[in-house]
């Protein structure tokens, strides 16, 4: 996907199918994370297959985040070994997993705030763009003819996400809500193969969770985008994903279906007491 | 003409993309650009010339280059002026070397020399941030002004270990030296401010500056959009060098004349810098306004208290200018960070919607 030119057909017209539907995408092994003396991942493994939303819940401090930072190269494990499209490595920089094809969302809003919402999402363009900068001093011709080329698919994003209304609005001064979709924006304006969703409802209303919850089904089923979500609320967990990963403490203590995983007794304990 | 966008549809993106959307704007700019290139030269005095627009364009060149690092990019430095004077001193060898060749095409190249620099006082940019990197940029000022003293090769070993500009000419009649109308002096280093200009609106307007305010946002989720965090902020180094290089050039050779060390010293550093402040940090409008208000705030006080009736000394002149400018600079960073930029866009939208108040 990393060389795909666009050419009109828009959003996601040519996927990579070097991984079928259903075969894993990413696999992690025995992967342990360690700051200093924390232990935040001790040897966890799972995979995520194909075309699936893949939920990796636990109680607060259990290691997901740490797990997305180290899928995505953030983070380098001191143990393990992760396999993206079957080729395996310890350390990558996380701009190289971008261009690998694995793209995300932050807990913490991490979207660029002095920008509007369609320079954000243009910035998610940016592997897709080819020009060089001799051609972007001279911003007419083929820069320019590249612009609008990746600024309809911007605006298809924009539109699936109903965000119109704002699109050239810094996006300092959105609310909350919407600042979480247009990270969402940016991050499909990437074309990933595998999207990092790092609780996505986290402080929306029941409105705002549900819109989240219909686009977020709508890229994995219209889009056919592979999907690793943390969230909290478990109804929505069991409503999205296709299996779900526990985590506590840095273990994995459960993974399967959603009904298997929220009947397992240690994932029972782990859940009592703990507010969430 | 009432300022609106009503009725003006964009049938295309390509329309909706334009630097200037709103054709109010483009007029304006054509209007602004008669005046510059036509109304001042044929109307505009020798001292408007020479001592008021020639400097504010060379001010706001630098500042423009200033403001490409740290308002679009988020990496402040304090090296402005040393890197302004690689470029004077890199004109000044090259065209000595080679008077034959034409002095723009020297001014134009100096600007290579200084962004070579630039790169490479940049390398830090990658591990330090914010105050740490200050102070790496302040070390390439002091010794950047050190080479400009110590090393006697760079200004031909003259006794006076000045640079003065060699007489050079452009279709025959001379550009610099003695001889050198305002006029057409005027005219080159507006010609020169305009193209850069442009070309930095072009490189921000596109993926370039789109990756430069990435990385100033928020560095983490730049990288993970695929923006290399290294080559983007040395980019942002060796362009804005680049404008400071020229706009040293220009100083030494369109407008002074000559120069010595102590121009590029920090203290024209920190005046670049509360001119971006001042005139909106990630705005190249911006940085017209603030080299003219920083620099036109004296020349207006100046004939201001003699038409009051007034008779105040130079002395107290540039305090009350300082008093200013201070004042101002800690007023914007409270209330306004964008600056002057940011309240001509209050304007603007005020009257976009005006007579409403919404
Ligand atoms: N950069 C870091 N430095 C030190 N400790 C960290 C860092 N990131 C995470 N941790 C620790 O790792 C553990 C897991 O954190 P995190 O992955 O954020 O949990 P979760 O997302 O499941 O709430 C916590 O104990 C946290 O304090
Ligand atoms: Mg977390």
């Amino acid at each position: 996907m990393s060389n795909q030119i666009i050419g009109g057909p828009g959003l996601f017209s040519r996927r990579d199918d070097s991984v079928a539907k259903g075969e894993p995408l990413l696999t992690v092994e025995n992967v342990s994370l360690r700051f200093g003396g924390v232990r935040a991942i001790s040897d966890v493994s799972f995979d995520i297959r194909k075309g699936e939303v893949r939920a990796i819940i636990g109680p607060n401090g259990a290691g997901k985040t740490s797990m997305l930072n180290v899928i995505n190269g953030f983070y380098h494990p001191q143990e393990g070994r992760i396999s993206f499209r079957g080729q395996t490595r310890r350390r990558m920089r996380p701009s190289h997993a971008a261009a690998q094809g694995i793209s995300r969302t932050f807990q913490n809003v991490a979207l660029f705030k002095g920008m509007s919402t369609l320079d954000n999402i243009m910035a998610g363009r940016t592997l897709h763009m080819k020009r060089g900068f001799f051609w972007q001093l001279w911003r007419h011709g083929p820069a320019l003819d590249e612009e609008i080329r990746h600024r309809r698919v911007v605006e298809e994003i924009i539109d699936f996400l109903e965000i119109e209304a704002v699109r050239k609005t810094p996006v300092g001064k959105l609310p909350y809500g919407l600042q979480k979709r247009v990270e969402l924006g940016r991050a499909l304006a990437m074309e990933p193969d595998l999207l990092l969703l790092d609780e996505p409802m986290a402080g929306m209303n029941l409105e705002e969770k549900e819109d989240m919850c219909r686009f977020i089904l709508d890229v994995n089923n219209a889009f056919g985008v592979t999907i690793a979500l943390i969230e909290h609320d478990m109804g929505v967990v069991m409503d999205l994903s296709d299996r779900v990963v526990v985590l506590e403490y840095g273990r994995k203590i459960a993974d399967g279906a959603p009904d298997e995983v929220k009947a397992s007794q240690a994932v029972i304990d782990a859940y009592l007491g703990v507010a969430h | 003409m009432l300022y609106r966008e009503t009725g003006q549809f964009k049938t295309s993106y390509k329309a909706d993309m334009a630097v200037f959307p709103i054709r109010q704007d483009r007029i304006g700019l054509a209007v602004i650009l008669l005046l510059a290139f036509v109304a001042t030269p044929l109307f505009g005095s020798a001292f408007l010339l020479s001592a008021v627009m020639i400097p504010l364009l060379v001010f706001a060149l630098a500042a423009l280059g200033l403001n490409l690092l740290t308002g679009y990019t988020g990496q402040l430095s304090l090296g402005t002026a040393g890197f302004m004077g690689v470029g004077a001193y890199a004109c000044y060898k090259l065209t000595t070397f080679f008077p034959e060749v034409n002095l723009i095409v020297w001014i134009l190249a100096s600007g290579f020399f200084s962004a070579a620099v630039g790169v490479l006082f940049g390398l830090p940019s990658l591990r330090i941030k914010g105050f740490y990197l200050a102070v790496a940029t302040l070390a390439a000022q002091f010794f950047l002004q050190w080479c400009f003293i110590r090393i006697p090769w760079l200004y031909n070993n003259n006794v006076s270990g000045a640079i003065e500009a060699p007489v050079r000419t452009l279709f025959g009649m001379p550009i610099t030296g003695p001889h050198a109308t305002p006029e057409l002096r005027y005219l080159v280093v507006l010609s020169i401010v305009a193209l850069l200009t442009w070309i930095a609106s072009n490189l921000v307007h596109g993926r370039v500056g789109r990756s430069w305010m990435a990385v100033r946002d928020m560095d983490i989720a730049a990288e993970l959009m695929g923006i290399r965090l290294l080559p983007t902020k040395l980019l942002a180094f060796a362009v804005s060098s680049f404008y400071c290089g020229v706009a040293g050039a220009l100083m030494v050779f369109l407008w002074y004349g000559s120069a010595e060390p102590e121009v590029f010293s920090i203290s024209q550093s920190f005046l670049i810098l509360f001119m971006v402040i001042i005139g909106g940090l990630g705005s190249l409008i911006g940085s017209f306004f603030g080299a003219a208000l920083i620099y036109g705030l004296p020349i207006v006080l100046k004939s201001l208290f003699p038409m009051l009736g007034l008779s105040v000394g130079a002395a107290t002149i540039e305090h009350i200018t300082f008093m200013v400018v201070g004042a101002m600079i800690i007023g914007f960073l409270i209330v306004e960070p964008h600056g002057l930029a940011s309240i001509w866009r209050t304007i603007k939208q005020k009257l976009r919607v005006w007579p409403f108040p919404y």
